[in-house]
């Protein structure tokens, strides 16, 4: 069997698991639940990888029922594997299995409803990153969610889960909506569902009202799970409430999971008659925006999920920022950093996971100092928190220093000061919380006014057990999520591919003579490889020593230098932010809808 | 046919209004099913033709002249993925009220900042 036939199966084979291990799951023994939901994410981890590497020579395009196309239209279904689609898959899969080796330990008493859950989540994520049309994508993209809005409400015993449930699933559902309604304006233009048939049928025309407002319509549907600005709100309440262990999922591939698809919609669709102004304009401006919010209420928070989860946020603008630049080096860079800040991030969740386990708390007040007895956590956590603000070699300093070098080769300068502020603000976030937990360092957090959100009443996931040690796997986890980011950083390999995947992903041409013609011979890759830079080296090297100094000041060890009416202006501002994150999910709606809207226009303003 | 665009434009922008002001969750679910059927009208006003019968070939005798089934089979699909994610939206409801007591999710604010 050959690997574009394989490719149905990781989508399938998932699934059918996931319905199996659900029906069985209380007679099965847990062993049996975990051998099997972990052998199989791993099996879609490695045909991710075989489908990455293969497909670099030429994208795979599998017909399903082999409908292939008569001159250029069908109306089958198509999967396409190119090296972008076969990373994100395998990433899913080696999160899912982290996620799995830590819950083994983690969850005494689940059944197979939770190992279903993930198989689910993990079908719906292969499944989106290969459909090759706009309605698979969709019907993946609510399975995907579907899973995640379950996983999110699986401790569904407190008053959290529903309700971060509840935000999350009605925020993605009534965006999925609206790339259905944009879809139905795509196909009553184009007469196609596959994306390289509507790319076909719409180039060469200039892009009308109709053309710009089913794009403004499906790039926001996808923006919702790619957590933009205004768009994010749902991230912070699903990540504070769900699990864990699958927060690294949601973190890791879930969310940049959305950005991948607004490339992939952009480039087979619309690269040629919307040229690359409006898509350009929509990430670059709205990556920014993101990457501030994200960092200023992440620095804001004591609730340590919710600090994560807003540092995800705060990196997923520079994610968009790398891919605004549509070109192979800033898609590549962006591949890179996601795949680093998957296992940082991931790590940094499970540690988390082991503070919640623990202590009942992950509250960063009322931790303070009683992670001394886990000095082994309180290093991985400090370790992460550097790599976070972008410490040579890891992943995220590498993909980083490429997004900025290719930002300020497409002439916005201001990039590599962004991005070092915002991810040494995050990273100092991080090992703020970090010195106080596990060190005992530093002044006691003040309590907020508002106790809940700072994780007083988080009801642990298992129940707490102080006196345990911490289980094997559940160490295991997050030290093999931490050594992969490294991994990734220090692999000159990984950087020729991942530049070979932005290549391949941002190929119009390409993707549609692949798709429609069968006809797959990508360009060799001509420029060479970004090497490492001095100033992609200094400029981790200031992140961190910014991290650091803001890690220091704001736990009280060293005096804040800024003047009181400064630091009185910033306060206020910042409760200004906090505010419109208020928990309600019609005010999450109504800027979904103002969101929208503001896409909408500024494709037609940078529309040709 | 126009009608139709006018429509579902409109079920849309209400059902997303009646989620901004909704004060009771069930009602917030609801609506978003409103906004949704948005999709199942504008798929079809756009597979309409004119005068077409339904799309059935086989051994009854019929017109070439049909509405589109392509976007026929879309909405079947859309009401399916869309009574799962209502059907489990009103579960996680149900358990957010049998927890904190309350329908209003302004009282449910464990989630601000």
């Amino acid at each position: 069997m050959n690997l574009t036939d394989a490719m149905p199966l990781v989508v399938a084979g998932p699934l059918v698991l996931a319905i199996l291990l659900a029906a069985a799951g209380s007679v099965l023994p847990r062993v049996v639940l975990d051998a099997v939901a972990a052998v199989t994410v791993s099996a879609v981890a490695a045909v991710g990888l075989l489908i990455a590497h293969d497909s670099v020579g030429g994208r795979l395009v599998g017909w399903q029922g082999d409908w292939t196309p008569k001159s250029g239209v069908s109306v089958g279904i198509a999967l396409v594997g190119d090296p972008m689609a076969g990373g994100a898959i395998a990433l899913s899969g080696l999160l899912a299995v982290a996620a799995l080796v830590f819950t083994w330990r983690y969850f005494e008493d689940v059944d197979g409803v939770f190992h279903g859950l993930v198989l689910g989540f993990v079908a719906g994520m292969t499944g989106f990153a290969l459909a090759g049309d706009l309605f698979t994508m969709f019907v993946f993209f609510e399975l995907m969610g579907v899973a995640a809005f379950s996983l999110t409400g699986t401790k569904a015993e407190e008053t959290g889960p529903p309700q971060g449930g509840l935000n999350f699933g009605i925020l993605n559902s009534l965006g999925a909506y609206l790339a259905l309604l944009g879809l139905a304006l795509l196909y009553a233009r184009t007469g196609a569902l596959n994306l390289a048939q509507m790319g076909a049928a719409l180039d060469g025309h200039r892009p009308d009202g109709l053309v710009i407002t089913a794009a403004g319509f499906v790039m926001t549907a996808w923006l919702v799970k790619g957590a933009l600005v205004p768009f994010h709100f749902w991230l912070a309440d699903a990540h504070a409430v769900a699990p864990s262990p699958v927060c690294v999922l949601f973190s890791g591939v879930m969310v940049e999971l959305g950005l991948y698809g607004v490339v992939r919609v952009h480039t087979a669709v619309f690269a040629d008659t919307m040229g690359p102004h409006p898509i350009h304009a929509v990430l670059l401006w709205g990556g920014a925006l993101t990457a501030v919010v994200g960092a200023v209420m992440c620095f804001s928070q004591q609730h340590v999920k919710r600090m994560l989860a807003l540092s995800t946020v705060s990196h997923t603008g520079l994610f968009a920022i790398g891919l605004s630049t549509l070109t192979p080096d800033g898609a590549g860079g962006a591949a890179l950093y996601v795949a680093g800040h998957a296992g940082v991030k991931g790590s940094l969740f499970l540690c988390a996971g082991i503070l919640l386990d623990r202590y009942r708390s992950v509250s960063e007040s009322r931790l303070h100092g009683r992670g001394r007895d886990i000095p082994l956590v309180g290093a991985v956590w400090l370790l992460a928190g550097l790599a976070l603000a972008g410490l040579p070699p890891f992943g995220t300093w590498i993909g980083k220093s490429m997004v900025e070098e290719a930002a300020h080769t497409a002439g916005a300068t201001w990039v590599l000061p962004l991005a070092v502020i915002t991810s040494a603000i995050t990273g100092g976030a991080v090992l703020r919380a970090g010195l106080r937990i596990f060190l005992g360092w530093g002044a006691q957090a003040r309590e907020d006014a508002g106790a809940e959100r700072e994780g007083e009443h988080e009801d642990p996931e298992t129940g707490g057990r102080p006196s345990r040690r911490v289980p094997v796997p559940m160490l295991v986890a997050p030290i093999g999520l931490l050594t992969a980011s490294l991994a990734v950083g220090v692999a000159p390999a990984l950087r020729r591919g991942a530049v070979e995947a932005g290549q391949l992903l941002l190929d119009h041409a390409g993707y549609l003579q692949a798709v429609l013609h069968g006809e797959s011979a990508p360009a060799p890759l001509t420029e060479p490889v970004p090497g490492v830079t001095a100033v992609g080296l200094a400029a981790g090297i200031v992140g961190v020593a910014l991290a650091v100094l803001l890690a220091a000041v704001s736990s009280g060890l060293a005096a804040n230098p800024l003047p009181r009416p400064v630091r009185r202006a910033g306060a206020e501002s910042v409760s200004v932010l906090r505010q419109l994150h208020s928990g309600r999910v019609g005010d999450y709606a109504a800027w979904l809808i103002l969101g929208s809207a503001a896409v909408v226009c500024t494709l037609a303003v940078a529309a040709p | 046919v126009s009608i139709a665009y006018l429509v579902a434009g409109w079920l849309f922008l209400v059902g997303a209004y009646g989620i901004v002001v909704s004060r009771d969750l069930v009602r917030t679910i609801v609506c978003l099913s409103v906004a949704q059927s948005s999709s199942y009208v504008l798929l079809l006003s756009v597979g309409y033709r004119k005068g077409g019968t339904a799309p059935v070939f086989g051994d009854i005798p019929s017109t070439p002249h049909v509405v589109d089934p392509v976007v026929q089979s879309l909405v079947f699909t859309d009401v399916v993925v869309s009574a799962t994610v209502t059907a489990l939206l009103l579960a996680l409801a149900v358990q957010a009220r049998k927890r904190s007591g309350t329908w209003d999710p302004d009282h449910l604010s464990e989630l601000a900042g």
